[in-house]
């Protein structure tokens, strides 16, 4: 096998090995952990996350033993470009499949704002539902009353952004700013493994993954304003619903993705990366630019429209 | 043939599989890992069988005989899950796992620990799912479509352990497919051009294709429902602005790309079998490669066809409408691609030809009746009827499944190294096909005439149909013991199978010996004109 990398047409398959299972055993533990610390939640009784804790504590464990394997595979030699091309297909469909977990979201936020709301409040097809249940249900975006207002109390105020003018007091605007120069210095790093200037790549890689952090700071800012002085929470009905879904779960992918690159940042001390062999920097860094570029159509379809 | 035989044997690459039970345990090879793919699909639909049954024994008589209404609720509902996401899926994923990287000329999987993590997450979820039925809250109850509010504000607790399994099988299908699709673009062998791959290895790719991109909308989905009834978000109640359509819209977005998902891979099996048997190469190849890709297209924009009756805008209903009727069109291709191929041939019917023109027949039975639900006003009278049923078990049991058990007969020589029993496989063949058809027929008319599905009472003009159906179904059930018993009849006592198991057989697999080495292809074959477009 140590000529796996010359010889181009050897596929460099690993041998058996306990992580994959170990890694599906945290799983389990953890799903089920949480499974039932959130139903007791519900019915009120006393939980503990104790059982979850665990379970993320092997999955923890288990994959950086993995990606550590993984690197130390590719130092020695036995990943040839072939293995290599498998890698690339790897993340490109992964992100894929991250993008329609947000169309998911951007979709129902869609069905809301073009059809539900509209229904019922009176219009089209379905006026019915408005006319006998929530005649006094007034449809505007956002809803700022919600039809049951009983069980759903709106939110005091929204987050949809002011005029134009007044945007530089305005929060979203400076994360949109931040994340965008983000997806900048990481290209400025990747620039910097080419030019093999590792201490250009160390500097705009760290500061990127300062800029994450500064985003995900900026976030948690935001959602305890929401909370604590605008009465919007994941409560409020339809408009908290969608605006916290689908900001915290592209909150949650920015935390993923910086932990991810200050994972490369500490790789790129260690030196590891070379001008042609550095797809676990590339890897994260299309992940970096995926969210930001989610960051941008949830600027758009839920702050400004 | 030889020389392809001799550039697999034994290099320094070829050490054999480990011992004892850690070699399912920790195993990257893509055989052993179909294997386990198999074997869990096969335990899961003798489970989902089970549940079946105990329907059927309820709905032999009316009144309520054995159960009652909630727990009937629940085995319908587990029992769709489970045949859905454990019996057809995983199965389809075996196949994958053994037959890819043998007709493309690979050694293994491209990512073979990531594929071994894909299996074992699958035993973990649905122990946990199965486990829900035996909760003190009660098992799921609300259809294999779960439907908010049902599922959400009306659930038992156990809900959030279905949907943590949701999640958890979502994430198993996602690698699977990222891994497929990997080795299919990646590592081909050299001259096995796009339009020279195995028609097998085409339909997986495009269903690679079709999970990637609807996996993640029902993860989407479910994690709505876990905020709807954990934290007090809206999406599916009225009340706060949300829409319980919303759940039915999101819910078929993915549901009708994954009813495909189940059976474009039985065209890849069905498209290699009765070539194989008619003793010609397929008939059409590249009309049956794009008829797939257009049915592929096609099953992201008719998903509201499942919703004609919620009250949709008329626009709507007739978009939906004719983009359904739509799909007609490039399977029709198929069925007359498939019938031309045998037109003429040199025909036997061997066990897999016959498990495969009953999939032709029976499978187009179901189209048909699929067709019939599609036109708008006819639906009005056939929705939530048993004639739904019906369609979907003539499309799933003698389409999914036959091609399946088509194609376990079909390669059983090749995995073992032994020939299975003829006259058991065709034993079991004819219980089979009497079996679903006396169990799925009469739901036609019982349907037809207005009897509603999900029901555990029905009225007494019914009885007869359904008597017949649960007669059908003990017949369909208890056949599939004897398939258990001929599998393991041709493992133990089988005669030695030839490399070329079937001598009409192509493709690169049937060059490796019977059974394959433990690393199919350590070095890439050369792919000849023969053995491609199989």
């Amino acid at each position: 096998m140590a000529n796996a990398a010359e010889d181009s047409s050897v596929y460099y398959i690993p041998d058996s090995g306990w992580y994959p299972i170990a890694l599906a055993v945290g799983l389990i533990i953890t799903m089920m952990g949480l499974g039932s610390y959130l139903n007791a939640m519900s019915a009120g009784e006393s939980n503990s996350l104790t059982q979850t804790v665990i379970g993320f504590g092997i999955v923890s464990v288990v994959l950086y033993c993995w990606f550590t394997k993984v690197i130390a595979e590719n130092q020695q030699g036995l990943v040839n470009s072939t293995v290599k091309q498998s890698y690339v297909w790897g993340m490109g469909w992964f992100i894929f499949s991250e993008v329609m977990f947000f169309a998911a979201f951007f979709g129902a936020l869609y069905y809301v704002r073009a059809f539900a709301v509209p229904w019922l409040g009176g219009d089209g097809a379905k006026s019915l539902t408005g006319d006998y249940l929530w005649p006094d249900f007034e449809a505007v975006w956002p809803v700022m009353n919600n039809p049951g207002a009983a069980d759903f109390p709106g939110p005091e105020q929204n987050m949809v952004a002011p005029n134009i003018s007044n945007w530089l007091s305005y929060l979203p605007f400076w994360n949109t700013v931040i994340l965008l120069s983000s997806s900048v210095t990481v290209h400025w790093a990747h620039s910097a493994i080419k030019a093999q200037n590792r201490s250009k790549i160390i500097i705009w890689l760290g500061i990127t993954v300062l800029l994450g952090i500064i985003f995900l700071g900026l976030q948690v800012e935001e959602y305890v304003i929401a909370y604590s002085q605008m009465g919007l929470t994941l409560g409020s009905g339809i408009y908290g619903s969608t605006f916290f879904l689908l900001t915290g779960f592209h909150g949650f992918h920015v935390t993923l993705g910086t932990v991810i690159l200050f994972v490369q940042f500490i790789r790129s001390i260690k030196g590891h990366f070379s001008a042609n062999d550095c797809f676990g920097f590339e890897a994260a860094s299309w992940y970096w630019h995926f969210v930001d570029v989610v960051w941008v159509g949830l600027f758009i379809v839920v702050y400004v429209l | 043939m030889s020389e392809a035989i001799s550039a697999v044997d034994h290099d320094d690459h070829s050490h054999g599989p480990a011992k004892g039970i850690t070699r399912w345990l920790f195993t990257t090879n893509h055989k052993d890992i179909g294997t386990l793919y198999l074997w869990f699909s096969f335990s899961m639909l003798l489970i989902g069988g089970v549940l079946a049954l105990i329907v059927r024994a309820e709905l032999f008589q009316p009144g309520l005989q054995f159960v009652s209404p909630d727990f009937f609720n629940q085995m319908t509902t587990n029992h769709g899950l489970i045949m859905v996401f454990g019996a057809i899926m995983p199965a389809f994923v075996g196949l994958a796992n053994w037959l890819i990287p043998m007709q493309v000329g690979a050694p293994d999987m491209a990512l073979p620990r990531m594929n071994n993590l894909s299996f074992w997450i699958l035993p973990f979820a649905f122990g946990m799912l199965i486990a829900t039925l035996f909760s003190e809250a009660g098992g799921l109850n609300f259809g294999w479509t779960f439907y908010a509010p049902l599922s959400t504000t009306y659930a038992p607790d156990s809900v959030t352990f279905f949907i943590f399994a949701v999640h958890l099988m979502g994430a198993s299908s996602i690698m699977g497919s990222i891994n497929i699709i990997a080795t299919i673009l990646n590592m081909r062998a050299p001259g096995m051009t796009l339009m020279k791959m195995p028609m097998f290895v085409w339909t997986w790719l495009i269903t690679a294709y079709l999970l990637l991109a609807v996996m993640p909308v029902l993860a989407g989905l479910v994690t709505m429902m876990l905020f709807d009834i954990h934290f007090g978000t809206s999406f599916f109640n009225a009340a706060g602005g949300g829409d319980p359509l919303l759940f039915q819209h999101i819910f078929w977005f993915f549901g009708h790309p994954e009813v495909y998902i189940m059976i474009l891979p039985a065209f890849g099996i069905v498209s290699h079998i009765i070539p194989a048997f008619a003793r010609k190469r397929l008939f059409g190849y590249d009309s049956m490669v794009y008829a797939v890709a257009s049915i592929a297209f096609l099953s992201f924009i008719v998903w509201a066809h499942h919703m004609f009756t919620v009250g949709m805008p008329l626009a709507g209903q007739l978009f939906f409408m004719y983009t359904t009727m739509l799909i007609a069109v490039p399977t029709g291709v198929k069925v007359f691609n498939w019938v031309s191929t045998m037109w003429r041939g040199s025909m036997t019917f061997e066990t897999p030809m016959l498990f495969s023109i009953a999939f032709v027949v029976l499978f187009t039975i179901g189209g048909f009746s699929g067709l019939m639900l599609a036109i708008t006003p006819a639906d009005y009278q056939y929705h939530d009827t048993y004639f739904v049923v019906a369609h979907f078990h003539y499309v799933l049991v003698p389409g999914s499944l036959f091609s399946i058990m088509a194609a376990v007969y079909y390669w059983f020589p090749k995995w073992t190294g032994k020939m299975y029993s003829e006259r058991l496989g065709k034993l079991h063949f004819w219980f089979s096909f009497v079996g679903v058809n006396v169990t799925f027929f009469p739901q036609h008319f019982s349907g037809l005439a207005g009897m509603p599905r999900r029901i555990p009472d029905y009225a007494l003009q019914f009885a007869d149909f359904n008597m017949v159906s649960s007669i059908g179904a003990f017949i369909f059930g208890f056949s599939q013991i004897l398939f258990l018993f001929v599998l393991i009849h041709g493992i133990r006592n089988g005669k030695p199978a030839a490399a070329r198991a079937w001598e009409g057989a192509r493709g690169l697999e049937w060059t490796l010996p019977s059974p394959a080495p433990y690393h199919s292809f350590t070095h890439p074959p050369k792919v000849t004109d023969d053995e491609a477009h199989a």
